[in-house]
C-alpha cells in the first residue's frame, strides 16, 4: 500500500503537490455540504462531488457534481474520497468509489452496519485501497489537508502523530498538545465502531518510520482489543519514539454501549484495565486525564526515553 | 442488542437448533399454567441481560407446586448486578452426559467471525484451556468446517454430525440476524446422544436494526432512552446523582472517568452528538430532568466551532421555564465564552475554564447539599 503522506500530499515537485484532489460523496446533503465548505476553507482541494441525480450541477456554483464516482474519478483523476452519505447507503457508495479506483476512502458516517463495513473492507483489501473509519472524524495533516469534520482550531502543524478512536477527544487532546508546543504531523481518526477500516496497528505502521515524526499519542477507549494489539506490536518490533496513551472509559459499566457502537466491555474483553496494563508493559505511560497527555509526552521527550517496547518499568502516571 | 436467554432460544428454535421444552412468564399465575403444561420437575431461570445467574441463585429446580410457589417469587425478585428480572423461564430438566461449548463471535481486530468450540462447557470460556478457534470470514460455516471442528473437540460419529448440524444452523442465524455473538454454553450431550442447547446468548449489531423489524419486539428501552434515540443522543442511565452531559462519546466517557476519580457518582451518560445547539442542549436537560435521583448536572462541551453563548441560552431557558432547578456545572470550550459567563452570572449555572474545575465543584456541591 502506498505511503499515506504521498497519498495525502503527493511528491515534492509534482504539479499537484500539497493540492491533492478530494471527491465528496454526498456533497449536497446537509452534513456533506457543511463540511465541504469547512474543508475548502481549510485549504483542502475539493475537486468534485457526487450525488446521484444531480450530475451536471455545481456545488456553490463552483465544484462540479457528478452522478457516479466513475465519472467523477475520470473527470478529475482524484484518488481520495470523503463519504458523507447516510449509513444505509454507505456500502453502495464505498463499492462505487473502490471500483472507480479510489485509493483512500474516508468514511465519516456513524451507524453503518458491521457487515457492510466488513464487505467494503474486503473489497478495499482486494484493490489495495485504504478505508479510514467508519464513524471517524477523518484524517488530516495540519496546515496542509483536512479530510473530515474536525474543527481547525485545535490543530497546529508539528511533529507528533495522533491516533484516536474518538472525535472530540482527538480535538481536546490535540488542543492540549498544540498549547504545549506539540504540533501534529498527522492525525488519524480510527473511528468508534467495532470494526475499523484502519486499526490502531495499521495507523501505527503508516507513521512509524516517517522521519519527520518525533512522537506518537494514542487515544483509545474501551471495547475490542485494538490497543492491546498495538502495545504488543510495539513490544515485538520496538519503537524508538516517545509515545503516550490515553484510554477513555475506565469508569464505564460493563456490558453497556457508551455512545460509540464499539465502546463496550464484554466480560473482560475490551476493558480499560487490560489496555492500560498492556501499554504499561510496552513502556508507554497512560494519562489519567486528557490534560496530562502533553505533560507525560514532555517528560518522555526530556528523558530521551523514546525506547518503547523494551522491558517497561515506569508505566503510567499511577 | 443483547437478547435474553428465552429470546435467543426463540431464534434457535426457529433455526432448528434443538432445545428443551420451555415457557417464559412474568408472573406466578402464568407460570402455574406453564407448570401444568410442562409437568414437574423443571428448572426456573431468571431472565436478565447479564451473566452469573447461577451463582446469584437465579436458577432453581422445582419438583412440585409448593416449590414453585416458594421459589418463583424468590427468583423473580432477585437483582443480579443491578439488573431486575425481565421474566422467568421454566424449562424441562435433562439428563446430561457431557457439556460442550460453541460460539460464533465477531473478532473485531481480526475483522472476521471466529468459531470457538470446546469439549468443556458450562463454565466461562475464558477459564477453559482447551479451546478450538477457527476464523470463518463473514461467518459462513460449511458442513465440512463444522465437522472438522467437531473432530477437534473429540467428537465422532453421530455426535460429530449432531454438533456440526447445530454449528451450521448457528452460523445461518448469525449471518441472517447480523449477530456480533451467538453462544451456546453449555451445549449438552444427553444419554441418548442428542445435542441440546441448554443456554443461549445472542448479541446483534444495533446498527443493522433497520434491516430487522422482526427483532424489534426484543428491543428494551425506557421512555427516556427512546426520546434520546430520537434526538440522536446516546444515553446510559446509572444510579448516581450527577448527570454527565457532553458532545462526543469519548469526551463524555473521559468526563465520567474523571468524575469517578474525584469520588462523584454519575447518574447518567449522555452524549448529545457532534455539534451542540440551543435546542439539543435544552432537550438533553429535559431528559435529565426526568431521570430519578439527579441532583446536579455536569456539562463538558468541546465545541471547536460551537458558540458557547448558544449553549448558555439553553441553560437560561431551562431555568426560566422551570425545567430544571438544580445546579449546573459547565465547562464550555468554544467562542464567546466571556459573554456566555456573563449571561449565566445570576443563574444556577456556573461556568469553568477547565473540566477539572467543573468536576471539583460538582463533587463539592453534592457534599454541601
Amino acid at each position: 500500500m502506498r505511503d499515506i503522506f504521498e497519498v495525502l500530499r503527493g511528491s515534492p515537485g509534482d504539479a499537484g503537490h500539497n493540492k491533492k484532489g478530494v471527491i465528496v460523496q454526498g456533497i449536497t446533503g446537509a452534513y456533506g455540504s457543511l463540511h465541504t465548505r469547512n474543508m475548502i476553507s481549510y485549504g483542502t482541494n475539493i475537486v468534485a462531488g457526487v450525488t446521484p441525480g444531480k450530475g451536471g450541477q455545481r456545488f456553490d456554483g463552483a465544484i462540479p457534481i457528478y452522478n457516479t464516482m466513475s465519472e467523477a474519478v475520470e473527470a478529475t483523476g482524484a484518488r481520495i474520497s470523503a463519504v458523507f452519505v447516510p449509513a444505509k447507503f454507505f456500502l453502495g457508495a464505498a463499492k462505487e468509489a473502490l471500483e472507480a479506483g479510489i485509493e483512500l476512502l474516508v468514511a465519516i458516517p456513524e451507524h453503518i452496519p458491521i457487515r457492510d463495513t466488513m464487505s467494503a473492507l474486503d473489497m478495499a483489501q482486494k484493490k489495495d485501497a485504504r478505508i479510514i473509519g467508519p464513524n471517524t472524524p477523518g484524517i488530516m495533516i495540519p496546515g496542509i489537508i483536512k479530510i473530515g469534520i474536525m474543527p481547525p482550531t485545535p490543530f497546529k502543524p508539528g511533529k507528533i502523530a495522533v491516533l484516536s478512536k474518538s472525535g472530540t477527544l482527538l480535538y481536546e487532546i490535540s488542543d492540549a498538545l498544540s498549547s504545549a508546543g506539540f504540533g501534529q504531523a498527522i492525525t488519524i481518526g480510527i473511528g468508534g465502531d467495532p470494526v475499523n477500516g484502519t486499526r490502531l496497528i495499521d495507523a501505527f505502521e503508516m507513521v512509524r518510520d516517517v522521519p519527520d515524526i518525533d512522537g506518537m499519542v494514542v487515544v483509545g477507549e474501551i471495547g475490542g482489543d485494538s490497543e492491546e494489539m498495538l502495545a504488543q506490536r510495539i513490544m515485538d518490533t520496538g519503537f524508538a519514539k516517545p509515545t503516550v496513551a490515553y484510554i477513555a472509559g475506565r469508569a464505564a459499566p460493563k456490558e453497556k454501549r457508551m455512545g460509540h457502537a464499539g465502546a463496550i466491555v464484554m466480560g473482560t474483553y475490551g476493558s480499560a484495565e487490560s489496555k492500560i496494563s498492556m501499554f504499561n508493559k510496552a513502556n508507554i505511560p497512560v494519562a489519567k486525564r486528557p490534560a496530562e497527555v502533553p505533560v507525560l509526552l514532555a517528560k518522555k521527550m526530556e528523558n530521551g526515553d523514546g525506547g518503547s517496547g523494551g522491558q517497561g518499568t515506569t508505566g503510567g502516571s499511577d | 442488542m443483547r437478547l435474553l436467554e428465552y429470546q435467543a432460544k426463540e431464534l434457535f428454535r426457529e433455526y432448528g437448533i434443538r432445545l428443551l421444552d420451555g415457557r417464559s412468564s412474568t408472573g406466578i399465575e402464568e407460570a402455574r399454567g406453564h407448570a401444568e403444561e410442562l409437568g414437574y420437575p423443571f428448572v426456573i431461570k431468571i431472565q436478565v441481560p447479564v451473566g452469573g445467574r447461577g451463582k446469584a441463585g437465579g436458577v432453581q429446580s422445582c419438583s412440585n407446586p409448593d416449590e414453585l410457589e416458594i421459589r418463583y417469587p424468590q427468583v423473580m425478585n432477585l437483582v443480579i448486578k443491578g439488573e431486575k428480572a425481565r421474566a422467568v423461564l421454566l424449562e424441562k430438566m435433562a439428563d446430561i452426559k457431557k457439556e460442550l461449548y460453541v460460539s460464533l463471535f465477531l473478532n473485531r481486530s481480526k475483522r472476521c467471525y471466529t468459531i470457538i468450540a470446546s469439549s468443556e462447557g458450562g463454565v466461562e470460556i475464558e477459564s477453559v484451556k482447551s479451546q478450538t478457534i477457527r476464523e470463518v470470514g463473514m461467518g459462513d460455516v460449511s458442513r465440512e468446517t463444522a465437522l472438522e471442528v467437531a473432530g477437534q473437540i473429540g467428537l465422532d460419529g453421530s455426535l460429530a454430525d449432531g454438533f456440526a448440524d447445530t454449528l451450521v444452523r448457528l452460523s445461518r442465524l448469525t449471518i441472517e440476524k447480523e449477530a456480533e455473538l451467538a453462544e451456546i454454553n453449555p451445549l449438552a450431550i444427553t444419554p441418548g446422544d442428542s445435542i441440546i442447547a441448554l443456554d443461549g446468548k445472542f448479541v446483534t449489531d444495533d446498527n443493522s436494526n433497520f434491516r430487522h423489524p422482526e427483532l424489534a419486539k426484543y428491543q428494551e428501552k425506557s421512555e427516556i432512552e427512546e426520546r434520546a434515540e430520537k434526538s440522536g443522543f446516546s444515553l446510559v442511565e446509572l444510579d448516581g446523582d450527577i448527570a454527565v452531559v457532553g458532545n462526543g462519546a469519548g469526551l463524555v466517557m473521559s468526563t465520567f472517568d474523571m468524575l469517578s476519580d474525584s469520588g462523584g457518582k454519575p447518574a447518567c451518560f449522555l452524549d448529545v452528538g457532534g455539534g451542540a445547539t440551543t435546542e439539543s442542549v435544552y432537550e438533553a436537560l429535559t431528559l435529565i430532568s426526568r431521570i430519578r435521583g439527579v441532583r446536579s448536572i455536569l456539562v463538558n462541551l468541546y465545541g471547536g466551532i460551537v458558540k458557547t453563548t448558544v449553549v448558555a441560552e439553553a441553560f437560561l431557558r431551562a431555568y426560566e421555564s422551570g425545567l430544571i432547578d438544580m445546579p449546573v456545572y459547565a465547562r464550555l470550550k468554544g467562542t464567546e465564552s466571556d459573554k456566555a459567563k456573563e449571561m449565566l452570572r445570576d443563574s444556577g449555572t456556573e461556568m469553568f475554564d477547565s473540566v477539572e474545575g467543573a468536576i471539583n465543584a460538582a463533587v463539592l456541591g453534592g457534599k454541601k447539599n
